[in-house]
């Protein structure tokens, strides 16, 4: 297998009295996508800062690109594209002006600075802004030609802090758009984000961390699987006193009757053939069912098997988590 | 059209060298601060409108009071505006840094390929070009209202060159307070506790000799005194300092170049050092 374009063992960082990460690995193998999914405060960003060169770490070591990020940190630099969560852009230059200076202080010549900054404000849809000072852009134009100018040098390795973070759902599907397109062209991406469903739309693998930890690495499917509890509703024709019984054989934990008896909820484990048992134990009991619905677990429902706590929430404190990490 | 697809080869060429690639960098972050300077009314207006009042105030006010002998208080104070100007505008730099270090630009820059000083000596020479403006601004003014030189043009341009060092000097010992301040607020209050005594204990507006004797001394060995004295000399205007009997005002020239390269040696070092451990972590 060929070396991984960014690989990290160990990493631990510290601020203060804080622990940002208590030690992280991560692969990322060539023109894959990995969704580093946490909640505010896990250690997302402080491990995006040392993969792009910005922090050092306490201990462990990356390689990004095949470099050091410590040593070889100009090699690193070179590589790499970076749209970090806060907006990294000069508010009083122009979206123009900002891609060219950009573009120069990579090393390219202004005439070729130039033609390159006009074509990533083309393809971001900033051309008619392109000569407006930054301060008048929307959200969702800063994270663009913030991304664009992540992507000027046409970078192998792309890091995305938390991209969509305060943007309308309009702007948010564009930049899904965006990120789809660039690993169509065989980009490496590593995407931090805290929205589940983002992590599921873009990313191959996902990361989960939490308190600087990694607690689940996978798929997005091989997470929810593990996870087990898909959700059952079984919808009844007419209330009848043998459902509950007929599938307590069949779900985990306590089944929820609606108010006018008729739709059943309850978890069960996914696999095959859940939704045949049901109907077979129901109709054996002579209930008579209307509709049956498996739903497979959401990263949400990964999230709160893994941690305990809602993803969107505020983390939980550190002793509630020594089980799970 | 793809993302990937580029009219443009985006990768440097292989030919250029450590310092043409610091030489560049430099060139565009100066660049870019020059950009700032225009755009940002209250910057803009320390490099122009400012210099054009102090030069008006403090001659039509000032001169009816303070009587010089040989020569007229216009072309005395000339060269002490120049200086008062050049002191009190050089907060700027602390500003500038300051507002940079505290948006995200900063970090932009450091995932760049590119030489990390460049931030700091970009942000150096991007001062010196707003000093050059500052002091054509009170010089023109001058020159409107009746002031003259009376030198050789060489000497001239070295009563204008001299200044402007000290400037460039200026600008690393505030690049220094730009570092270690909270933000760009607090960056101004304090640059003006140190820089606004600084240019007014001196000999730029009024003669030393008027001064109690403890206060003549700390504005004789001032280096905004040095640097005023030095451009009198060298625009040959009056200088009642050359009657003092203290190194520095005996010798202007001399002592305006070893406290701006002593200034230099000082801070230059220390705001690289300030910059690196501000921006690791």
């Amino acid at each position: 297998m060929t070396q991984p374009m960014i690989e990290a063992t160990g990493l631990t960082k510290h601020y203060g009295e804080t622990h940002a990460l208590a030690g992280i690995d991560l692969t990322v193998p060539r023109g894959t996508v990995l969704g580093v999914l946490g909640p505010n405060g896990a250690g997302k960003t402080t491990a995006v800062r040392i993969l792009t060169t910005l922090a050092t770490p306490d201990s462990g070591s990356a390689r990004v690109a095949g470099f050091d990020v410590v040593s070889e940190a100009d090699q690193v630099r070179r590589n790499i594209g970076v749209t970090a969560q806060d907006a990294t852009l000069d508010e009083a230059l122009s979206g123009r002006q900002n891609l060219v200076m950009v573009g120069e202080l990579s090393g390219l010549r202004r005439s070729a600075a130039k033609t390159r900054a006009a074509e990533l404000l083309e393809r971001f849809t900033l051309s008619e802004a392109a000569d407006r000072v930054l301060r008048t852009y929307s959200g969702g134009m800063r994270r663009r030609l913030d991304l664009a100018a992540g992507l000027v040098t046409q970078p192998p390795v792309l890091f995305l802090d938390e991209p969509t973070t305060g943007l309308d759902p309009t702007s948010r599907v564009r930049m899904w758009d965006i990120v789809r397109d660039l690993v169509a062209d065989g980009t490496t991406l590593l995407l931090t984000t805290q929205y589940l469903d983002e992590a599921d739309a873009l990313a191959d693998r996902i990361v989960v961390i939490d308190h600087g930890r990694v607690i689940a690495n996978g798929t997005a499917s091989e997470l929810k699987a593990a996870t087990g509890g898909a959700r059952l509703e079984v919808t009844l024709t007419k209330p009848h006193e043998a459902a509950v019984g007929a599938l307590r054989l069949l779900t985990e934990g306590e089944i929820d009757v609606s108010a006018d008896g008729r739709l059943l909820r309850a978890s069960v484990r996914s696999g095959s053939g859940v939704a045949t048992a049901v109907i077979r134990a129901l109709d054996t009991a002579g209930v008579v069912v209307d509709d049956v619905a498996v739903h497979p677990p959401s990263l949400d429902d990964v999230f709160f098997a893994l941690t305990g706590s809602p993803a969107t929430e505020a983390a939980p404190a550190a002793d509630d988590l020594e089980g799970v990490a | 059209m793809s993302v990937a697809t580029l009219a443009v080869e985006t990768r440097p060429p292989a030919t250029y060298g450590k310092l043409q690639r610091a030489v560049r960098d430099i060139v565009v972050l100066t660049r870019r601060n020059v950009v700032h300077i225009a755009r940002e009314p209250l910057q803009l207006s320390d490099a122009t409108v400012q210099p054009v009042l102090f030069t008006l105030l403090f001659i039509y006010v000032f001169g009816s009071g303070v009587p010089i002998a040989h020569g007229s208080y216009k072309d005395f104070a000339l060269a002490g505006l120049i200086a008062l100007n050049l002191t009190t505008s050089a907060m700027g730099t602390a500003v500038g840094l300051s507002s940079d270090l505290n948006t995200g630009v900063i970090d932009r820059f450091r995932t760049l390929p590119m030489w990390g000083a460049a931030v700091l000596v970009g942000r150096s020479l991007s001062d010196v070009l707003s000093a050059a403006l500052c002091i054509t601004m009170v010089a023109m003014t001058g020159l409107a209202i009746g002031w003259r030189p009376d030198a050789s043009a060489l000497s001239i341009v070295g009563g204008f060159a001299i200044p402007l060092l000290f400037a460039y000097a200026l600008s690393w010992a505030c690049a220094c307070l730009g570092l270690v301040s909270k933000g760009p607020e607090s960056a101004q209050g304090i640059g003006l506790i140190f820089l606004f005594p600084m240019a007014i204990v001196s000999n730029a507006m009024v003669p030393t000799q008027g001064m109690p004797a403890w206060l003549a001394t700390v504005a004789n060995w001032n280096p905004v005194s040095s640097v005023t004295a030095a451009a009198r000399d060298l625009l040959g205007n009056p200088n009642p300092s050359a009657a003092i009997h203290t190194w520095p005002m005996q010798h202007p020239v001399a002592a305006s170049l070893v406290w701006s390269a002593a200034i230099i040696a000082v801070f230059a070092p220390l705001a690289t050092a300030l910059y690196r451990r501000r921006t690791t972590g």
